[in-house]
């Protein structure tokens, strides 16, 4: 069953989102290919967090339009197949991991055993009963993303999840990732600001004061870009923006996430 | 709105309760302390059995009022609230999944404190003293939902903390309980009829003075419920899915 047809989990047509005074997103426009991990890389305050909101459909947009699984987002039939993970983990700190899971199955309708699994995926199985309070920071995290996959979404949005993270387990968390969409056909949009993720990721989105600047595999945007990795590519393309549109007035950059 | 999701959500509430004895011991043990006091101020008077009753019903509308409108509080800046509205959760289970748990807290604890007040302190109680009881829990979910209301207010926990005294106290001070309602000041008469603990101190009162009381705070009780309804449907609506 989660295995879809080949097409676009989504598609955001000329979105516009205004926070506060700040314009963060003027008008984006991208698709995101089902059963693929998708990385969301660039600065941070450069509209990544606002665009994930926008998808899973809790950012109040101005105009344009956003399409998750064929619905528009936020719709009531999407919310339980999209998992959203927010960057401070979102759990309650005074249950257990097991409390914690088991309460967001029963909210997700989740099937007996999913809770076990959930646990066992982020490799928290050992930890299931201490209360989250007591736990790292990187572990916290992941009993974040663990609430999210409790609920078997065909869709799920990750707002900088290995963040803090050691790299044994960012390499774990990240080949988890992989096997959710090419073993199982979901969908993963992954934000980060950390370049060298990009090479887990089968797409880029690299994006910067609100504008997706590229749109592509890794290997396209090394051969585009005559880099030698993600981040000389990133700096390539800032370059050759900035020398594009020197005269052009910036846009105001602040703290949004 | 769907069963599963409400009980889910207030069996949640609970064990977060519960991995908090302290809380838990205060909530309970500190009405029973304060009826206990005031009837020993009052020792050998009649003041007790004209105002304890009446205490009775402002207790557990204070303390839940509290308690409600920090937790609910803690889940908007948690991000726990706004993963919540990305679910099949609907506003209804989170608003009555909180009233159902701290409903239930209220049962209990206005059994100690009514039993308290009744077999301990000796207080004097015409009519049938559950009814004591169903008027406090009635407080209390009063309590939960005025929390839940203005937790939609407050950004930080100091701001939660600081809207008991202004929306608690003046209640407090217009319900009857230190000047009878009859003879409030000319504009305050009015103002002390919208506010709905006026109605639960009345009923309080009529339950230690009348052996039948049933008929005559059965008014009461449909205001209290209807301000219930009223303040739970209106925190709803501070309830928002999208947020700029």
């Amino acid at each position: 069953m989660m295995k879809r047809a080949d097409g676009d989990a989504i598609v955001v047509e000329h979105l516009r989102v205004v926070r506060g005074k700040r314009e963060v997103l003027p008008d984006l426009s991208v698709t995101v290919p089902t059963g693929q991990v998708v990385g969301l890389l660039g600065p941070s305050g450069g509209g990544k967090s606002t665009l994930m909101r926008a998808i899973v459909g809790v950012q109040q947009v101005r105009s344009g339009e956003v399409t998750v699984l064929g619905e528009p987002a936020g719709s009531p039939g999407l919310r339980h197949r999209v998992g959203y993970v927010t960057q401070a983990p979102s759990v309650y700190a005074d249950l257990s991991v097991r409390h914690n899971l088991r309460y967001f199955a029963a909210v997700l309708g989740a099937a007996g055993g999913a809770v076990d699994r959930a646990i066992d995926a982020v490799d928290l199985t050992s930890h299931a009963d201490a209360p989250v309070r007591t736990l790292s920071g990187g572990q916290r995290s992941r009993v974040s993303l663990a609430a999210a996959l409790v609920g078997d979404p065909e869709l799920l949005v990750l707002d900088e999840p290995t963040v803090g993270l050691d790299p044994v387990l960012r390499r774990d968390l990240w080949e988890l990732f992989r096997r959710l969409a090419h073993n199982e056909g979901r969908t993963l949009l992954v934000s980060s600001h950390v370049m060298d993720e990009a090479t887990r990721c089968d797409r880029l989105l690299l994006l910067r004061e609100g504008e997706v600047f590229s749109d592509s595999t890794l290997p396209e945007l090394l051969e585009r870009t005559g880099a030698a990795d993600a981040e000389q590519a990133f700096l390539a393309l800032v370059d050759r923006a900035a020398g594009r549109q020197s005269s052009s007035p910036s846009t105001t950059s602040g703290d949004a996430s | 709105m769907s069963p599963r999701i409400t009980l889910a959500t207030a069996a949640r509430v609970l064990r977060q309760l519960r991995a908090d004895p302290r809380t838990i011991a205060l909530m309970l043990v500190v009405p029973c302390v304060l009826i206990g006091l005031l009837a020993w101020i009052y020792d050998g008077t009649p003041v007790f059995d004209s105002i304890g009753a009446a205490l009775l019903g402002v207790f557990p509308f204070v303390v839940m009022f509290i308690v409600t409108s920090v937790a609910t509080l803690r889940e908007r800046t948690s991000g726990t609230l706004e993963r919540l509205l990305t679910t099949p959760l609907g506003k209804g289970d989170f608003m009555i999944g909180y009233a159902l748990a701290f409903g239930a807290m209220a049962v209990v604890q206005a059994l100690l404190a009514t039993g308290f007040a009744v077999w301990v302190c000796g207080l004097d109680v015409a009519g049938p003293t559950w009814l004591l009881v169903v008027v406090a829990v009635g407080d209390a979910l009063l309590g939960t939902a005025l929390g839940l209301l203005v937790s939609g207010f407050a950004s930080t926990e100091f701001q939660a903390v600081q809207f008991m005294p202004a929306l608690v106290l003046p209640q407090f001070l217009l319900c009857g309980l230190l000047v009878s309602r009859d003879n409030l000041p000319s504009l305050l008469g009015p103002i002390s009829d919208v506010l709905p603990l006026s109605y639960a101190v009345d009923a309080m009162r009529t339950i230690t003075a009348v052996p039948e009381p049933l008929g005559d705070i059965a008014s009461d009780l449909a205001i209290i419920a209807g301000a219930i309804v009223v303040a739970l449907a209106l925190g709803s609506l501070t309830l928002r899915r999208r947020t700029a």
